[in-house]
């Protein structure tokens, strides 16, 4: 039919340009990094077996900085007082055996901004004498890991203390606390002190770091999963010479903080896939409908 | 003064009539508005642009309720408030931005099958014109809102883009602030792009769509074969009941019917993308908030502007610019540098036929270099010849069409 053979002329050359402007020009413009899968194969396994109990009494090295509430230690300064030391406030590391990669904290305990890839002025100094003090430390660390953290815990740990996430209400320095203006006045003094300490905290991380990390908030939108996945494995291969760190997180680990970014990032996905099918199949109704009352409109015409 | 009958019933057909001649104009507007039958599914573009129209414009209404043109806020209220908070306000989001990009595909289309059947000439000549203004104000349109969510592409398509005005080395950078309200984009640009985007480009729009309406009464619709009809004639067979022998159909219901088909089948492939497939529509870029502090490694329009971008963009800055004016009007004159008689499908209209499949290949090249990296030599070569083969083949138009031989109205 000659109507079809137009119509195919149309559809061809759509297609050609929408080729053309989408898939190839973005394979052109951004150089492709191949996913390692996680597997960190630069670091070499030490090949040494770490001891739980030996780590328990090495975790001293670890305890002049960092906290592990679910052990009952405190961390020995908070949020703000840690940033004006380090310029970054170090983690908990409750948690820390749940999302990071065994044979990458062994590495990085050694030599942390060796295996982080991340500049000399690297906040961490080498805090294991031997692979062995470092694999006990590690084999401590993963006994005291909880067996599950929500995705939302992972993002925490591994990304949120130098990026916000401001649509999840996240700041590098805790969740926004609520609070409530002093009815007469309409002035909130709880939360303009908060802002204060989150702004104190920036510019101490963005002074470390050469500029503010970037709010994560719709970030899955803005670089896509595939940029997501490699950078975060190694941020070097993407963007040579940035400050971020390699984290060193499991392929488990990452999945949970991708789900997350696509949580906050994009929360309409789930609605979509449920709206869409009712809103095409309306269409297609109508279609059919708008087909019979053509074919009886135009019947005898020609 | 007319006549009004006392006794007609308040909104009957009669006192309608007596004072708003609605019978009359349901005639001359629908029901004996002749289109001839001779035509394919391209005729119904201009209902498909409409329909679209009428999305963007309801769409843009919900939109427009929750956006802030604030420097400081509109990031958010598009891409937290409206994505998150609103009901539905992903979906009213997502249909704005489908529809703003595939309503320059029908555009494009709906431009080359005038090209196509020569539905400029011989009296259609400001049908082409009207069109071509639409299609001006639709860029100036797509442009403006393209600004609102203030993000980084937002940003810096604003900064490329009003130094145009610059003129080049005649450097005009006084005309830049003065349509800038400011050294660089900042709230005055914000303000007055938003003001250009939700009303008076949508009220020129409106008018010029009434206008282009009114081009095409007069002269009708061209048909398949650009066969020149006797409307009255082919109007009287359809009346006396010939419907086989008559030429013509009524615009309501007959030509309506296959629209509304036509329709259908559209908004099927439209939802689809709306659902499953929106990210043509919205560039990733744009979801990094704007920052004057940083030049994002590629600044791309979106791809509706390309071709013309990569007339601009081979030259050195001031032969660069003349192109691209160049290209921006040429279309317009398109009726007067064909200097053919003929009203014919381009297929046979010899040597014309190759001028129009060269000049869609053509566009559909410099569409695509457009958008790559011209730092890769290879590129920026193809973009060069592809842009040297556009401007070639308009001042070859007219010369070689004068040559053009009479070609019969029918095959």
């Amino acid at each position: 039919m000659k109507e079809l053979k137009v119509l195919a002329v149309v559809v061809i050359f759509t297609l050609i340009t929408y080729w053309g402007v989408e898939p190839y020009a973005h394979s052109q413009m951004h150089k492709h990094v191949e996913s390692q899968d996680f597997k960190y194969p630069d670091i070499n396994a030490s090949g040494v077996k770490g001891d739980a109990a030996a780590g328990k009494n090495k975790i001293a090295a670890c305890a002049g900085c960092h906290g592990i509430e679910s052990q009952g230690m405190k961390a020995p300064m908070d949020a703000m007082a840690s940033s004006a030391a380090y310029g970054v406030n170090p983690p908990d590391l409750s948690k820390v055996g749940a999302i990071f990669d065994e044979k990458f904290l062994i590495a990085f305990l050694q030599n942390p901004a060796h295996a982080a890839h991340a500049k000399p002025n690297f906040a961490m100094p080498p805090s294991a004498g031997s692979a062995q003090d470092a694999a006990d430390i590690v084999a401590y660390l993963k006994s005291i890991a909880p067996k599950e953290v929500s995705n939302k815990e992972a993002f925490e740990l591994a990304c949120g203390r130098c990026h916000a996430a401001r649509y999840a209400k996240w700041t590098q320095i805790g969740t926004v606390p609520k609070t409530k203006p002093n009815i007469k006045t309409g002035k909130d003094l709880d939360k303009l002190k908060f802002e204060q300490n989150v702004a104190e905290y920036q510019n101490k991380l963005a002074a470390y770091m050469g500029k503010l990390p970037p709010d994560l908030s719709i970030i899955i939108r803005a670089r896509g999963k595939h940029f997501l996945e490699t950078f975060v494995e190694d941020p070097q291969t993407q963007l040579p010479g940035t400050a971020m760190p390699r984290v060193g997180v499991t392929k488990e680990g990452y999945e949970k903080v991708e789900a997350y970014l696509e949580e906050i990032g994009d929360p309409s996905k789930p609605k979509r896939e449920a709206v869409g099918p009712w809103v095409i199949g309306f269409f297609f109704i109508f279609t059919i409908l708008a087909y019979l009352w053509y074919k009886s409109q135009w019947k005898g015409l020609k | 003064m007319a006549h009004f009958d006392p006794n007609a019933r308040p909104f009957s057909n009669k006192w309608m009539n007596e004072r708003l001649a609605v019978d009359t104009l349901k005639r001359v507007l629908s029901t004996e508005y002749w289109i001839p039958k001779n035509i394919n599914f391209l005729w119904a573009m201009g209902m498909v642009l409409a329909a679209t129209f009428g999305v963007l414009l309801i769409s843009g209404i919900f939109l427009l309720m929750y956006y802030i043109p604030d420097t400081k806020l509109a990031f958010d209220s598009v891409n937290y408030t409206i994505m998150s908070e609103v009901g539905y306000g992903w979906l009213w989001r997502h249909v704005h931005g489908v529809a703003a990009s595939v309503v320059f595909l029908i555009i494009y289309i709906h431009m080359l099958t005038g090209i196509y059947y020569g539905s400029y000439k011989k009296g259609r000549e400001l049908i082409w014109i009207s069109g071509m203004l639409l299609f001006v104000s639709f860029s100036a349109e797509a442009f403006s809102g393209y600004m609102l969510p203030w993000g980084q592409m937002s940003y810096w398509a604003g900064m490329v883009i009003t130094n145009l005005f610059s003129l080049g080395s005649l450097e005009f950078n006084g005309l830049v602030e003065w349509i800038r309200g400011d050294y660089v984009p900042g709230q005055a640009f914000l303000g007055r792009f938003f003001m250009l985007h939700v009303l008076l480009m949508p009220l020129i729009i409106i008018g010029l769509i009434v206008l282009h309406f009114g081009t095409l009464r007069m002269p009708h619709v061209n048909n398949k074969d650009g066969e020149e009809y006797d409307f009255d004639a082919e109007a009287e067979k359809w009346k006396a009941g010939k419907r086989k022998e008559s030429k013509v159909i009524p615009f309501n219901p007959v030509f309506l019917s296959k629209d509304v088909f036509v329709l259908g089948i559209y908004f099927i492939l439209f939802f689809y993308l709306v659902f499953y497939h929106f990210e043509f529509a919205m560039d990733p870029v744009n979801f990094d908030p704007a920052d004057p502090l940083k030049t994002p490694t590629h600044i791309y329009p979106e791809w509706y502007f390309l071709w013309s971008y990569e007339i601009l963009r081979p030259f050195s800055k001031d032969i660069g610019l003349i192109w691209f004016g160049f290209a921006q009007v040429i279309f317009m004159l398109l009726p007067f540098l064909d200097r053919s008689p003929n009203v014919a499908p381009a297929n046979r209209r010899r040597p014309f036929r190759c001028w129009f499949w060269i000049l869609v290949v053509d566009m559909i090249v410099l569409t695509i270099m457009g958008k790559l990296p011209p730092t890769d030599p290879t590129f920026a070569l193809i973009g060069k010849v592809a842009a040297y083969t556009f401007i070639g083949l308009w001042i070859a138009l007219p010369f070689i069409t004068m040559k053009e031989k009479l070609v019969g109205g029918k095959k």
